[in-house]
């Protein structure tokens, strides 16, 4: 490293600031924009992120569809989305600029990798004169930083080969924009000596460039200010940072050890569902059984037997598989067994947008199956808060022996923010009651097992499983004889049976909680209704709104099947209800058909969430027409 | 055996009606299998059937033991999650020839691949029965049924070579026409620890009767039945006058015993890790018209699946003690906000 005598440099105070990271797929973008999120949570800043990146595992080099991104808001107050603009854009390479600059806030620092700014790269990225030197940059307060340059020169003493040595530009540029905005540099050092801890070159490599990058922004004099967003007055506790997938993971270990039921997944890898049965296949200490199925078909198949055997089956998936599973979700229906469908939404039809997130499927959980087939839905709303969806999912179905189908998507599968960790002493208690003995007497006076006969307040089936003595019994498909449970095709009966599975699941709406009100609850001149991942923008855009004068109220959806019980009457409360939606507007038709209310539907099916900026402006647009 | 209490067939007899047409080959093979229960030692809370869709698939409503009937194909897979569930289960996988190598062929490949410690008895009628009568994966080319008026052009499966191919542990054949060598069968089927596969030569007497009348009525089994033994040199014929033996060319052939000399005879091996006997064994016959070897082709212990994935969670318990949920949400770097 070059000796050069410290500067003094002031520190300027925000509030928040929102950094987005982008490279090329191989630039290791997600890394460093996790790792910067990391430092800034164990500092105590709230914070919440999106990542960005292509299906493509390595999309030609250089090229726009190779750019991987990763947005983070980090604050020193409550936030509940990874900000509308960023304000500081890290560009590795020119496909990196071209394709994110439109983010970034007018006049935002553009930081860029300079080595990467040669003649093939800027063809590759479209363009025709480098936007370093042409003045198309005159807005924004750029800084050009020779990244592979100072780092290939810090590396070169230390044995590394050159390919490698370049590979750790990525936390020079973390070091960097550790030293810029003030970040603890010890948690990304011990990481570093964690993770490569086998692999002791790479190791010194990347710790070398982040070194490098720090006392870059310290020496070159290009900085006059280093800036410094304060921890975040967050409620006391043991904090951690969760994304949605690792929190919903959890959330189905604890919902197995609440229930004394041991854990069976049944699953097929599929983006963005896959890291839950990685999680859960690291959890097999807690008595998880995970399957890597054939197929969709087989991963819910699977997943059913085991619940006929008495362990809570499980299935994760995306929208794709939910279409292969539709018909053994049926199946289970008809058999009345607890089953737990978790759909981790991306963008669709067909193939769609694999990486990108979307929440079109509300239709198909809960109609996409063929005759009368209701299925609880319940659906998740913040990364965090995936921890507890899943609990609840699991109590429905434990409780009322169903299939149940959990909503999240790519956005919350992926984002993080600090979870304040639960207290596990309080977690509900999901005990399960198998049956034990015969539950009817036949006219001759012998004992027999019914496995259709009621629990009459839940409306549940007994749950007999194979190995109990004396309770030997067969189910299946096939229409059945109400108590008996034996085939019968009759008129009557299957009308009756029809009509049974629905109340079935419509009295749940007796055992969940009453809707999420908040806001101008007593006079909004506008409702905002939500469920899942809008959550965060709309109780940004709510809030903003409310803070220029608006009366606004939010309501967000839990359990979208059977509704809370006093949804219609919030809805019907209040003189407009705006429904935001990452689909074209299914829940709104919902609520319309059910409340017979001229709710308004705002849709954004781009693959990427609501910035809380639109529809804050979509508020104020209702409000004043 | 086990202390399992006696029962008689009677007691594996469910109270529900069998509805299979008259004189379906189903209702020998129901009766083989409640015949055998008995001896097998096992209780009946501890058996399970589990089914597809289709004719064979009503089978587990007959059965006094716990049963699933589920979706059409899916019977193995359903089975699977059962087995690995609850490994100390018997769990009994029935299907037909549509069922299990038709519209869930990929779920019974992937069952034998991994071993899973399941019964899967294949009835294979070569027509699909309960949708009234079409051609089935196993129907021979130039079959004319109602959807394929001028005849089938579907090469069609030898269910022994696709177990064989799928990595299968064992693999069996018998017939409908003799109970004694189903209960042969079926306990062989019981008694091997991993995925056995049993395919059942079945007649469906309303839409394809006769289907294996030419190799399995009582006056053809001597000549047409070549019954594998292990350890003996395959003969067969009224008086045993033919045999079967690898040729130079890999292939098995039928040859007279009197123009080879028996010690040309292939001497039968179920348990030869090398498959390729068994499935040159499988190619001998082009269908049931030509002499057909039954018996258990193949039976090679390896590890089952049920067991090794209660290993790895055994081992998981033993490395990291059980399960502490307030460990697992403090396991990644955690800060305090006072």
């Amino acid at each position: 490293m070059t000796d050069t005598v410290p500067r003094t440099v002031g520190t300027r105070e925000l509030n928040r600031l929102v950094v987005r990271f982008a490279g090329d797929s191989g630039d290791g973008m997600q890394l460093t924009g996790d790792r910067f999120t990391s430092a800034s949570a164990l500092f105590g800043n709230d914070l919440a992120t999106l990542p960005e990146f292509p299906a493509e595992i390595r999309a030609p080099q250089g090229t726009l569809a190779g750019v991987s991104a990763f947005q983070v808001q980090v604050s020193d107050h409550n936030i509940t989305t990874p900000g509308d603009a960023p304000s500081v854009l890290v560009a590795m390479n020119p496909a990196a600029l071209r394709k994110e600059l439109a983010h970034l806030e007018m006049g935002g620092t553009v930081i860029v990798n300079q080595d990467a700014f040669v003649e093939r790269n800027l063809t590759k990225a479209g363009y025709d004169s480098d936007p370093l030197e042409d003045g198309s940059l005159d807005n924004y307060t750029l800084f050009k930083v020779p990244m592979t340059t100072i780092t290939k020169e810090v590396c070169k003493d230390l044995g590394v080969k050159p390919r490698d040595a370049e590979r750790s530009k990525n936390f020079f540029a973390l070091g960097l924009l550790s030293w810029l905005y003030s970040r603890p540099a010890q948690p990304t050092l011990d990481w570093i000596s964690a993770k490569f801890k086998r692999q002791q070159l790479i190791a010194d490599a990347n710790t070398a460039a982040f070194k490098a990058g720090m006392a870059f922004g310290d020496t070159a004099e290009l900085f006059d200010f280093t800036y410094e967003v304060k921890p975040a007055a967050l409620a006391p506790g043991t904090y951690t940072n969760v994304n949605g997938n690792t929190a919903l993971s959890w959330g189905l270990v604890a919902a197995s050890q609440q229930a004394k039921v041991p854990l069976f997944l049944g699953s097929y890898p599929i983006t963005p569902a896959s890291d839950i049965l990685h999680e859960l296949s690291q959890r097999k200490n807690f008595g998880v059984r995970t399957l890597q199925a054939e197929d969709e078909i087989a991963a819910v198949c699977a997943a059913l037997g085991a619940s006929f055997g008495g362990h809570l089956g499980i299935t994760t998936t995306s929208g794709p598989g939910i279409a292969l599973k539709g018909e053994t979700i049926g199946l289970a229906v008809s058999l009345e067994l607890p089953l737990l469908v978790i759909n981790i939404q991306r963008g669709g039809p067909s193939t769609g947008l694999p990486t990108k997130t979307e929440s079109a499927d509300l239709m198909q959980a809960m109609y996409g199956r063929h005759g009368e087939s209701p299925v609880p839905i319940v659906a998740a709303y913040s990364p965090s808060q995936c921890f507890f969806a899943a609990i609840e999912a699991a109590r429905i179905a434990l409780k009322y022996r169903t299939p149940v189908i959990l909503l999240s998507d790519g956005y919350l599968a992926n984002g993080s923010e600090p979870w304040l960790l639960p207290d596990v002493s309080t977690l509900p208690d999901l005990t399960v009651e198998f049956a034990t003995a015969p539950n009817h007497t036949e006219d001759d006076g012998t004992e027999v097992y019914w496995p259709y006969l009621r629990d009459p307040e839940t409306m549940a089936r007994p749950w007999a499983v194979p190995g109990t003595p004396g309770l030997t019994h067969r189910i299946g498909g096939i229409e059945k004889e109400d108590g008996t449970g034996n085939i019968n095709y009759e008129a009557d009966n299957h009308g009756y049976m029809v009509k049974l599975r629905e109340r079935r699941v419509a009295h749940i709406a007796n055992d969940i909680p009453l809707t999420m009100l908040d806001g101008d609850v007593d006079d909004a001149d506008l409702l905002v209704l939500g469920w899942g991942s809008t959550w965060g923008a709309i109780t940004s855009a709510v809030m903003r709104a409310r803070a220029e004068g608006r009366k606004v109220a939010h309501a967000h959806v839990t359990h979208l099947n059977p509704l809370p019980r006093d949804l219609g009457d919030i809805v019907r409360r209040y003189p407009k209800v705006l429904v935001p939606e990452m689909n074209l507007g299914q829940f709104c038709r919902i609520i319309r058909a059910e409340f017979l209310v001229d709710a308004q539907s705002v849709a954004k099916v781009e693959g990427v969430p609501f910035t809380a900026a639109e529809l804050h402006s979509h508020i104020n647009g209702v409000l004043d027409d | 055996m086990t202390d399992a209490p006696a029962t008689t067939k009677a007691d594996w007899t469910s109270d529900q009606e069998v509805r299979w047409c008259p004189g379906c080959g189903d209702y020998s093979i129901l009766t083989a299998v409640q015949m055998l229960m008995p001896d097998l030692g096992v209780r009946r809370e501890d058996t399970v059937f589990v089914s597809g869709i289709g004719c064979a698939a009503r089978f587990p409503y007959y059965m006094n033991t716990y049963g699933m009937h589920g979706i059409h194909g899916r019977a193995p897979a359903l089975a699977t999650g059962l087995a690995m569930a609850r490994p100390e289960l018997h769990v009994w996988v029935v299907g037909g020839d549509g069922d299990m190598l038709s519209i869930g062929g990929n779920h019974l490949l992937h069952a034998l691949r991994r071993n899973v410690n399941l019964n899967i008895l294949l009835f294979n009628n070569q027509i699909y029965g309960l949708t009234k009568g079409q051609y089935s994966p196993t129907s021979e080319i130039g079959k004319v049924t109602k959807s394929t008026p001028a005849g089938s052009i579907d090469e069609p499966f030898n269910p022994v070579s696709v177990a064989i191919g799928a990595e299968a542990s064992f693999v069996a054949r018998t017939h409908d026409m003799d109970r004694q060598h189903m209960m042969d069968m079926f306990r062989r089927a019981h008694d091997f620890p991993g995925a056995s596969f049993v395919e059942v030569f079945q007649n469906c007497n309303v839409f394809n009767d006769g289907a294996f009348g030419a190799i399995t009525k009582k006056d053809k089994r001597a000549s047409m039945l070549i019954p594998l033994e292990h350890g003996k040199p395959i003969r067969f014929g009224e008086n045993d006058e033919k045999g079967v033996r690898i040729n130079p060319q890999g292939s098995a052939e039928v040859v007279n015993v009197a123009d080879v000399g028996e010690s040309a005879l292939l001497v039968h091996d179920e348990t030869r890790q090398d498959p390729s006997l068994a499935f040159a064994l499988s190619r001998l016959a082009a269908g049931p018209f030509e002499p057909t070897p039954i018996g258990v082709y193949r039976a090679v212990e390896r590890s089952e699946y049920a067991g090794e994935a209660s290993k790895q969670l055994a081992m998981a318990q033993e490395q990291s003690g059980p399960g502490d949920l307030e460990a697992l949400l403090h396991s990644r770097p955690t800060w305090e906000v006072s």
